[in-house]
């Protein structure tokens, strides 16, 4: 029982950080106001440069620094069009979601199924031999480490510095923030294009970290995940952070199960992510006070009013 | 208070929009340390000029002078540099963020407020020191209006602003509220600030302002004069203009038909101590009660905010109210629907035609026929388009709209020719009470005139019309009657033939 324990645990981040990832990036742009649907299609964007920098150039930080730039590039055409020519949001993300799938899908073709040496977890010695606990906290990659940082960093940037009063301000009252001299734009495209550039990190941990491979679908709707954990953790980077980490706890129980030899029916236990997503989202509704901290201006385009 | 030179200078101010002349040659004069009352009504001028003051707008044409030196002033960032600060009577706060970090939010050019304790600290400092209390670190939405405004005047101030400029600042508060407000308008004027009020209320110029301005239709009638001099009657008549006649030069048939006084024709519309809640919850309507009898135009008039919208949203039957009674035509109308309403004989011209009245996408023969075709008139199950081409071409025809086919888009049409539309539709047959909302808003001399024209019409053939507007020279042209509402109550009823004065006077609370 312990041994399944902490291997359980110690398998979590795999299926953790890529949901942390993307949703901590969909905070950032949500609280500007933004709502991008596109994650998914980032994510694979991101995967796929990885995978195939690494395969070609043989290290894998050149992959993930490219994936991070490509994210971000994509981000900033869904900017474009949605802060500067003020496009319908979710027809916006939705189109950038494809482009990246699409992408991803065709340069990465002659790509698939050819495995690489990735990401390597950090050794720490004796340590990540503690019970429960030591393979989740000390045998893993630096990406792991890295995203709790990014956790912090993220809500220390909202909460605690007048950049991210910039930020909140913008998502929550665009006008206001205008008259007080907020360069509503800058923040929002600075916002999206970071946002992107966190689901391009999140789709590189899928490909080169926990699988070392590239194949097509190979995000199977964690950017849809990462969207409802944002309402889950209430626009908070820190919840947001929390919530992937329960969430993979729970897709990583699934091939623990079957390698103990747990006779569960597959394709319910492959459809629990999205239950407890779907679960997460009505107790959110029912519960009512997401109105109490979704940004205000979420979704709404900002137009100034005329001046002549 | 005009002792040395004068702090700020606006002189020969020209602005339009498009072709529209708003400000002509205005000059305006602000002294150190003074309350000076820029008045006049709505649509003279008074806000555009500000707004060219705080960077909204730029001047076609004039001199903007601080302390004798040349102003340029070319976006908001540049007037609040100079120290120019304008509390708008729709606060600029964002109301998920405490008042402090709404202060930090702006510190952008005031290095010494951009840590938290300073900006904390500041706004503390000059609450205290024009004697207001306010808590920095609540979040602003959770404050009443009142406080809101108080922390927006402290924002502004501590952001280093020495002219303030405060649009109606007591419009939104309590009488209690107002006067508190009054005296720290004083104290900061008497702390070296020059302060700048927008106002509507006579009683507050003359109780707490230096001196006075006074715009109509964007020129100055009066510039700096002293308050002391100054009577109530005085002012009104300043603001209001002493002709009446102004409004139909090119004599175009809106005179009103002379006495027209009916004395026994059945009430059409008759409302009864009405009552109703704007969408915030505060009382818009309180005890109103109204009679229009057939073949009369009742002018309601007033300053814009104090419960017209909502009358005129509660009578179509789009809003509804917490008590009292509205008779259509002696049937009590106040449970039924919009369609149910108009089945009675009631037409309606809102203030917002293309919002809540025509469809912009659409054609201008759908436009036409929308009513009808709710009602059934164009056949029940489909609809028979010829005619429905045919009624649009004679109704253009008739109503003389100018460039306007019945397949051309609606939207396409000026706001003149749509009201044309719009009063081609409503003024039907079936018509027995109009109910009509600032209906030349926005629309040129001429099309005024005719929309007058059509209005009057309508009251000759035997309808009741209630006419709710803005604009004191419409309702004196008009009315038969003229019932003045304010704060959302009834203020008094006077005949057709009142000055502009004796409405200026109920219309900001005097009897």
């Amino acid at each position: 029982m312990e041994q399944f324990i902490t291997s359980w645990l110690g398998s979590t981040p795999a299926f953790a950080i890529p949901l942390a990832l993307a949703s901590m990036g969909l905070v950032l742009c949500e609280r500007a106001g933004v709502l991008n649907m596109g994650a998914e299609g980032y994510m694979a964007l991101g995967a796929m440069t990885a995978a195939v920098l690494t395969l070609t150039l043989g290290n894998p930080a050149i992959g993930i620094i490219a994936a991070v730039i490509a994210g971000a590039a994509l981000a900033l055409i869904f900017g474009f069009a949605v802060v500067i020519m003020r496009c319908e949001q979710i027809l916006a993300g939705l189109a950038t979601m494809a482009v990246g799938l699409g992408v991803a899908g065709v340069v990465g073709r002659p790509y698939v199924h050819k495995s690489f040496e990735g990401l390597q977890p950090l050794d720490i010695p004796l340590l990540d031999q503690i019970p429960l606990l030591g393979r989740l906290l000390f045998n893993q990659d630096i990406l792991v480490y890295l995203t709790v940082l990014i956790g912090f960093g993220l809500w220390f940037l909202l909460e605690r510095t007048r950049a991210g009063l910039k930020i909140r301000a913008v998502g929550e009252d665009p006008a206001s923030a205008d008259v007080a001299g907020v360069q509503v734009q800058l923040q929002q495209l600075m916002a999206i294009t970071a946002s992107g550039a966190l689901c391009g990190l999140a789709g590189a941990y899928l490909s080169v970290a926990s699988s070392s491979v590239w194949v097509d679908n190979m995000i199977a709707g964690r950017g849809w995940i990462a969207l409802a954990l944002v309402v889950f953790a209430r626009w908070d980077p820190l919840k947001a952070l929390a919530g992937a980490f329960l969430f993979g706890a729970i897709e990583a129980l699934l091939p623990r199960l079957q390698a103990i030899g747990v006779p569960a029916p597959i394709y319910l236990m492959n459809m629990l992510p999205y239950l407890f997503t779907i679960a997460v989202l009505l107790v959110a509704a029912w519960s009512g006070s997401k109105k109490g901290v979704e940004p205000a201006a979420l979704g709404k385009p900002y137009v100034r009013q005329d001046r002549h | 208070m005009s002792q040395g030179s004068p702090l700020l200078t606006l002189s020969a101010i020209d602005k339009s929009f498009d072709i529209h002349r708003v400000l002509n040659s205005v000059s305006f004069e602000l002294a150190r340390g003074e309350v000076h009352a820029l008045l006049g009504e709505n649509g003279a001028g008074k806000s555009t000029l500000m707004n060219i003051l705080i960077g909204v707008y730029s001047a076609d044409a004039g001199k903007l002078e601080l302390e004798g030196k040349p102003l340029k002033i070319s976006k908001p960032s540049d007037s609040a540099r100079q120290g120019i600060g304008m509390v708008h009577q729709h606060f600029r706060l964002v109301d998920r963020l405490t008042l402090t970090e709404n202060l930090l939010l702006a510190a952008d050019d005031h290095p010494q407020l951009k840590s938290r304790a300073a900006a904390r600290e500041a706004l503390l400092s000059t609450a205290k020191e024009i004697g207001f209390t306010l808590n920095p670190d609540c979040q602003v939405g959770e404050l009443s209006v009142a406080e809101k405004q108080r922390a927006e005047i402290c924002k502004v101030l501590a952001l280093g602003a020495r002219i303030l400029i405060l649009d109606e600042p007591t419009a939104v508060l309590t009488d209690s509220e107002a006067s508190s407000m009054l005296a720290a308008i004083r104290r900061m004027a008497e702390s070296g600030r020059s302060i700048i009020l927008i106002t509507h209320k006579l009683r507050e110029v003359v109780g707490f302002s230096h001196r006075v301005t006074i715009m109509r239709r964007g020129e100055t009638v009066a510039a700096g004069l002293d308050t002391s001099d100054l009577s109530i009657e005085k002012i009104s008549s300043l603001m209001m203009g002493s002709s009446s006649t102004s409004l139909s030069p090119d004599g175009i048939n809106s005179k009103k038909a002379p006495g027209n006084i009916q004395e026994h024709g059945p009430d059409l519309l008759a409302i009864s101590h009405l009552n109703a809640r704007r969408d915030d919850g505060a009382p818009a309507l309180t005890d109103v009660s109204l009679r229009v009898r057939a073949g009369e135009i009742l002018g309601l008039a007033g300053v814009g905010g104090n419960g017209q919208h909502e009358l005129t949203e509660l009578l179509s039957g789009i809003r509804s109210a917490s008590s009292g009674s509205v008779m259509i035509d002696g049937a009590d109308a106040l449970g039924l629907s919009p369609r149910q309403r108009r089945k009675l004989g009631l037409r309606v011209i809102p203030a917002d035609r293309m919002a809540s009245a025509l469809v912009s996408d659409l054609s201008i023969a759908a436009n036409l026929s929308l009513t009808s075709v709710v009602s059934g008139r164009f056949g029940r199950l489909w609809l028979n388009r010829r005619r429905i081409q045919r009624e649009a071409q004679a109704s253009i025809e008739q109503h003389e709209i100018a460039g306007a086919r019945p397949s051309g888009r609606m939207g396409l049409l000026s706001g003149g020719n749509a009201q044309k539309v719009l009063l081609a539709r409503e003024i039907d047959s079936g018509m027995k009470l109009l109910l009509a909302h600032s209906p030349t808003r926005g629309l040129d001399i001429r099309a005024s005139a005719l929309v007058h024209q059509r209005l009057r019409e309508a009251a000759a053939k035997g309808a009741a019309c209630l006419l709710v507007s803005e604009d004191v020279e419409e309702i004196m042209a008009l009315s038969d009657r003229i019932c003045v509402i304010s704060a959302g109550k009834i203020m008094g009823e006077l005949p057709g033939d009142a000055s502009a004065a004796d409405i200026g006077r109920l219309i900001l609370g005097h009897e």
